[in-house]
């Protein structure tokens, strides 16, 4: 078997059962992170300091059809000047086996502070992007996606 | 998997979710496919796809066999001397007397002319130079090949197509031309167009040939999947490619 | 071996922000699934991801098993000069993998 990285049989399987697609997966695996490991994460990011919202906008699909492959990106409002820049950028969420999705180094050199990558995801969830600016201030932005199955898998 | 799919709710799910289906359009699974998933195939830098391609074309020029010779040494550039090929197989071959596909061809040079050996089907390199060899037509309308020999082969295809198989006793046809647009789960069905192999498929994640992808509708149907490379593959093929005449190669396309 | 498609554009006025996209080949093995053999698949993922331009870090990346396989990077840097971007992968045993695109700055 080749697909399915971090989803169980057991959870497509009930899925295309219940004919209702990804929306209705409440089944857990034995391990994935919590919301409250992904607190930890984040906190472990920024060093415990205060997050604000706004400043990032996080472009993700609200609803995917594999979780395989979920495209994202990230633009931070930053003139990305070396006073004044966006020094990383972290994605966690909160269903993964792992909290951390990536974290990206940025430079003044970058000219400006965006960045695309694909995650998977095994299950429906939020998932959080956050800012680290120059000054030390941290801002973030929430996304939800819907993941549904595709079916036809190999085995 | 799918045994639950057995049960009545989910085959009424089935013919119910069948929406309304445009009547004479043929669509390419590339349009029923969501923004997120065309974007990564319209544009080849973000196409994982092209990595095979990428692969294949290394190996167009990779020396092999006791002569040492490429793909390249024979063919020249592939894109002109493959250009359009991958459009019109199968085709029938007058060896063995019987359709051969893109990848069957390109085994048998590498075995019999190349003598390098022939490449297992699925292998990453034979994936990868079909889908190198693929390119070479992308965008070219497909483009089966006029020749009476294919016609029993082509219609062994259609009746397998429409003929009920595996557990779940389900037709090609029943999915792809009855519920075509609707849903089962939550995927689309599409019209099973052979438009985009070898294709990299997200639940994959990796590229793989149109007889993987097969193979996964059978497991779907819980039928006994034929052998790879089997006739019955072909056969199947030289159908969808007639069905789908005139429409554009993809390939690599990426498909959910 | 495992080759990545790299997108940077050839020419770039001086100044301008340059798109750079990448491509990997990997599998991005998570260690979190079972094989056949029901035994867990040894995590083999890139771990880190680096590109300098002349010589300089101007990106790079921490990457975790979520990461797609065949992992996809797309970000941006100013282009200052003529020279070259050189890009590293490296896995969690600690190899890497490089690779370089030449920049035309006008
Ligand atoms: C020693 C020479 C030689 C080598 C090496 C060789 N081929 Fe061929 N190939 C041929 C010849 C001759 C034909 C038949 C041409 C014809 O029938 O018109 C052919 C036919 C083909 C065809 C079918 C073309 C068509 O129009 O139907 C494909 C595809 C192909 N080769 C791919 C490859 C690939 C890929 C490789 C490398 C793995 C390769 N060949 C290596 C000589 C070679
Ligand atoms: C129970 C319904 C069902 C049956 C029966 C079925 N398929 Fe499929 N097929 C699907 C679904 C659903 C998809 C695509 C979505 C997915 O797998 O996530 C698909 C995808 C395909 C594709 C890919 C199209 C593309 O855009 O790349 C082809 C080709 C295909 N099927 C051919 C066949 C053939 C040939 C048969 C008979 C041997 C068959 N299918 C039987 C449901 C079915």
């Amino acid at each position: 078997m080749n697909g399915g990285l971090m989803r169980s049989a057991t959870t497509r399987r009930n899925a295309l059962a219940l004919g209702l697609g990804a929306l209705t997966i409440t089944l857990t695996r034995p391990a994935r992170a919590t919301p409250e490991i992904m607190e930890q994460a984040i906190k472990a990011f920024t060093g415990g300091k205060r997050v604000q919202e706004g400043r990032v906008t996080f472009d993700i699909s609200l609803l995917v059809e594999n979780g395989n492959s979920v495209p994202f990106s990230v633009l931070v409002e930053s003139p990305m000047t070396k006073a004044d820049h966006v020094t990383r950028i972290g994605i966690f969420n909160e269903k993964n086996p792992l909290p951390d999705v990536a974290i990206f180094t940025l430079t003044p050199r970058c000219g400006r502070a965006s960045v695309a990558s694909r995650m998977r995801l095994n299950d429906t969830q939020f998932i959080t992007a956050i800012a680290e600016l120059s000054d030390g201030s941290y801002w973030s932005a929430v996304s939800e996606v819907i993941v549904t199955l595709p079916a036809c898998v190999e085995d | 998997m799918w045994n639950e799919l057995r049960s009545a709710g989910v085959i009424a799910a089935l013919a119910l979710c069948a929406g309304a289906r445009a009547e004479d359009a043929r669509r390419s699974g590339f349009d029923d496919m969501g923004p997120g998933t065309q974007a990564m195939q319209r544009e080849d830098s973000s196409n994982p796809g092209m990595l095979s391609a990428l692969e294949g074309e290394s190996l167009w020029s990779a020396p092999a066999g006791p002569a040492q010779t490429s793909c390249a040494s024979c063919h020249g550039e592939a894109s002109a001397s493959m250009k359009g090929v991958a459009a019109r197989y199968p085709a029938f071959d007058t060896a063995s007397q019987r359709p051969l596909d893109l990848a069957g061809r390109i085994s048998q040079c590498r075995d019999q002319r190349q003598q390098a050996g022939p490449l297992p089907r699925e292998s990453r390199e034979l994936v990868a130079l079909t889908t190198y060899v693929g390119l070479q037509s992308r965008g070219q309308p497909i483009a089966p090949p006029e020749d009476a020999r294919l016609t029993p082969f082509r219609d062994a295809g259609k009746a397998l197509y429409s003929q009920r198989m595996g557990q779940l006793n389900f037709s090609c046809a029943q999915c792809h031309d009855e519920n075509a647009g609707g849903h089962l789960g939550a995927a689309l069905i599409p019209q099973a167009h052979p438009t985009g192999y070898p294709l990299y498929r997200l639940e994959w994640q990796a590229t793989g040939s149109l007889q993987r992808r097969l193979r996964n509708c059978m497991i779907g149907t819980r039928a006994e999947p034929f052998t790879y490379g089997g006739l019955e593959y072909i056969e199947l093929e030289l159908f969808l490619m007639q069905r789908a005449a005139g429409m554009a190669i993809e390939t690599p396309a990426v498909r959910p | 071996m495992a080759r990545a498609l790299i997108n940077v554009p050839a020419k770039a006025k001086r100044g301008e922000i340059i798109e750079i996209k990448t491509l990997m080949a990997h599998p991005m093995e998570t260690g979190f699934r079972t094989g056949v053999d029901g035994k867990l698949v040894p995590r083999d993922i890139i771990t880190q991801f680096v590109c300098t331009y002349n010589g300089e870090v101007v990106f790079s990346a921490e990457l975790f098993p979520a990461i797609t396989a065949n992992p996809f990077l797309a970000f941006t840097t100013i282009a200052t000069e003529s020279g070259a971007l050189v890009f590293s992968w490296t896995d969690n045993h600690g190899q890497t993998q490089v690779q370089t695109a030449p920049i035309h700055v006008e």
